[in-house]
């Protein structure tokens, strides 16, 4: 059987430009980026270029950006970074943040509130964004950062960044943007987001897992989160993975027509919402990054929903994997203010550059089968759920 | 997917075996584990040593592994909330209302064929297969599903089967039922499953060690109850106070050990009583009961009855079924004469009815 992937929120396939710069790289840039002789010359050399592209992607300097091995590694040291620094400095250890972050967030901030600090989590609306109002009455003179993502990972709303970014620097705290679904697919501009920090993660465009940066604005104060040698400017210690990096930098210069995948994403949704009775978009749907739609399928279980498309060939998902691998009703869905069965008859479809108008088409047909057929063996339920 | 089964996987040698051994039948099959139960929500009686811990990651590990080996999809599925309000709760509202209960029938009957044979539909599965023990055949001249006892009678587990509805059994598949443990052993090798040589688990999934007390006063501690509010005294049978207890759904009746009274001859729980939380205690002969009336029967191999029938009857997982006479009261609801009175009958634990290897049908002990 043939399978076909729309789960790219969760990771992409490395682009095969990528892949030959990550085999390349590793079959000859064999040196440590520290050492002094050639060999490390041509490891540092390889890895400052993909410093460049990665910083001409976001717009910022070379010198902003702090290769990490990841989105959660990248969040947590500009969380712990910055509450450390303002820790050290004397000054407040309050923290703003959503209710619809990545774990990566929330549980860096539940981390953070065991180590005394503060941290108000703000609601979202039905439409899935943060109230910019919400931050602005939730900031107070020791706020020591605000941390909002730019694009939510299940719904693909984006979140108003520059508004609440605005609010930040009026207040005088630190901005930090998780821009793991963003960054490298959507243009983003760190000064016209008006961000301090911002997270990237590269598996999530076409770069391999195990690599990321994090754009710190020069003249913000970051503690290090790990301790080793000087390396990234004393920001993050450990030889850095210069095949990885240099794979990112690679993905982040290459032009994918991430919003000509808006078009595929848009016939998905539509026919799906035509043929299929009960279905309906979670979040404010002109507001989204252009490769997501969730869908809620009312009556229909989103966990048998997504094993059924799998077994047809179709890679979705739902909600958040436990540590069991089970799936857990979405927590972003339900501080939407869906209920835990609304939450767990919700599906993501997150398209890429690799996806084709066949497959979508593909999927459409096995969507509307997969509902036809959870709707003849759970009658009851899905007529109790439309009452 | 007409031709798709779904195999209940818990990571275990017995279900592993029947993945294997299905798969190498040629079926289109799918693995799925239900996870039921967070080993980590009441960590007061979580162990790291405990044994029969069903839902641990440890367990899904090995079954994720099993499905790799075998070359099947696998997923785990989520019915953690279905496993608490069908199981849990009842099981903890029965020892507090003095009656023990059977909790895997209950699983039986509502999570595994039942949500999950609905679950495995609602995949495109038209059945289900697990590592039980029991043998399930089609009548071919009434047309009815038969149940009958597994052919490793040390094994088998019809006394937690028979709530099953003619249209469940229609849709089970119990490759394992015409086995010896030993031969599943064997296979396990052959298959080179990497479970091959894990130990079995014996207790009720959810409470690790065994340990029903403990788990019951973690979870009604997790409920907000006190557990002061279920104190009470111990009496003999003329209801002299020999003792006291901190709860009378610490004893089971026919229970010996752990009463923490001196006395000449061995007593036994004989009773208790959750409202005026008493636990009436007494000698071995004092537990003999010359019948039983059971309720909301299930009949699995025949289809009812109408006057009084000889079968044999199992009051408890691993008694030998007695001869008895079964009388009709109603549809579902029946009184049980033994030939020979038995010793502690049960109140919450099911009577199940045989014809030999035949499950006849079974209730609930009232």
């Amino acid at each position: 059987m043939q399978h076909f992937y729309f789960d790219h929120n969760a990771t992409t396939p490395v682009a095969p430009e990528v892949l030959c710069d990550l085999t390349a790289t590793l079959a000859e840039v064999c040196g440590n980026a520290s050492s002094i002789h050639y060999f490390g010359q041509a490891a540092k050399q390889r890895m400052e270029r993909a410093r460049r592209e990665v910083a001409a992607r976001i717009g910022c300097d070379a010198r902003e950006i702090v290769f990490t091995s990841g989105g959660t590694e990248s969040d947590n040291l500009a969380i712990f970074g910055i509450a450390r620094a303002r820790q050290a400095a004397g000054k407040g250890a309050h923290v703003v943040t959503s209710a619809i972050e990545h774990p990566a967030i929330l549980n860096a901030c539940a981390q953070l509130e065991r180590e005394g600090a503060e941290v108000t989590y703000l609601p979202v609306g039905r439409d899935g964004r943060v109230n910019p109002h919400d931050v602005g009455r939730a900031l107070r003179p020791g706020t020591a950062l605000v941390t909002i993502m730019h694009a939510n990972n299940e719904t693909g709303v984006l979140q108003p960044v520059r508004e609440i970014a605005e609010l930040g620097r009026e207040a005088g705290t630190v901005f930090h943007c998780d821009g793991v679904q963003t960054g490298g697919r959507v243009p983003v501009d760190v000064h016209a987001l008006g961000v301090d920090l911002f997270s990237l993660s590269g598996h999530k465009f076409g770069a391999p897992k195990g690599v990321g940066a994090l754009y710190v604005r020069k003249g913000i104060a970051l503690e290090p989160i790990l301790f080793g040698g000087h390396h990234e400017r004393d920001r993050r210690a450990g030889t850095e993975n210069v095949p990885g990096i240099a794979a990112l930098g690679k993905a982040a210069s290459l032009e994918f027509d991430w919003n000509g995948i808006a078009g595929l994403r848009d016939r998905l949704e539509q026919r799906i919402l035509n043929r299929v009775p009960g279905a309906r978009v979670n979040g404010l749907a002109d507001c989204r990054i252009p490769n997501t739609t969730n869908i809620r399928f009312d009556g229909i279980g989103g966990e048998a929903m997504v094993i059924a498309l799998d077994l047809r060939g179709y890679a979705v998902s739902s909600g958040s994997a436990c540590s069991s691998g089970a799936v857990e009703p979405s927590h972003v869905l339900l501080a939407m203010g869906l209920s835990p069965e609304e939450a767990r008859s919700s599906v993501r479809f997150s398209l890429g550059p690799g996806n084709t108008e066949q497959e979508v088409d593909g999927l459409i047909e096995a969507v509307e089968a997969s509902a036809v057929h959870l709707r003849r063996i759970a009658p009851a339920t899905s007529e109790v759920m439309h009452a | 997917m007409p031709d798709l089964i779904a195999v209940a996987m818990s990571g275990g040698v017995d279900s592993s075996v029947v993945t294997a051994l299905l798969k190498r039948e040629g079926h289109n099959i799918a693995g799925l584990t239900m996870q039921l139960w967070n080993q980590r929500r009441l960590p007061e009686v979580a162990s790291e040593t405990a044994t029969g811990r069903c839902c641990s990651l440890d367990d899904v590990y090995d079954a994720r592994r099993v499905a790799e080996h075998v070359g099947i999809p696998y997923y785990v599925v989520n019915l953690e909330n279905q496993f608490e309000e069908s199981v849990v709760k009842p099981f903890v509202s029965d020892y507090l209302a003095g009656r023990t209960p059977v909790p895997c029938t209950l699983c039986n009957t509502f999570i595994k064929f039942d949500r999950f044979l609905e679950l495995a539909d609602s995949v495109g599965a038209h059945a289900i297969a697990t590592g039980h023990y029991a043998r399930i055949k089609r009548n071919p001249e009434t047309g009815r599903y038969e149940m009958r006892k597994a052919v490793d009678l040390s094994k088998d587990q019809t006394y937690f089967l028979w709530g099953l509805t003619q249209e469940q059994l229609s849709r089970s598949m119990f490759p394992l039922g015409e086995m010896t443990k030993p031969e599943v052993r064997a296979l396990a090798l052959e298959f080179d499953l990497p479970v091959a040589g894990k130990p079995e688990s014996y207790e009720i999934c959810f409470v690790p060690n065994g340990d029903y007390a403990a788990f019951m006063d973690a979870y009604l501690r997790e409920s907000g109850i006190s557990p002061a509010a279920t104190e009470g005294s111990i009496v003999n049978t003329e209801g002299r106070e020999l003792g006291r207890h901190t709860g009378s759904h610490h004893f089971t009746v026919g229970q010996r050990k752990g009463l923490g009274i001196a006395a000449r001859d061995p007593l036994y729980v004989i009773a208790t009583d959750p409202r005026s939380q008493t636990v009436t205690v007494g000698s071995n002969d004092d537990l003999l009961s010359p019948g039983l009336t059971a309720r909301d029967i299930n009949w699995v191999s025949w289809p009812g009855l109408d006057a009084l029938a000889a079968v044999e009857v199992r009051i408890r997982n691993r008694h030998v079924p007695a001869p008895a006479m079964i009388y009709p009261i109603s549809a579902n609801r029946a009184e049980v004469r033994f030939d020979e009175p038995q010793r502690a009958v049960t109140p919450g634990q099911a009577a199940v009815f045989y014809s030999g290897d035949l499950v006849v049908g079974g209730g609930w002990i009232e």
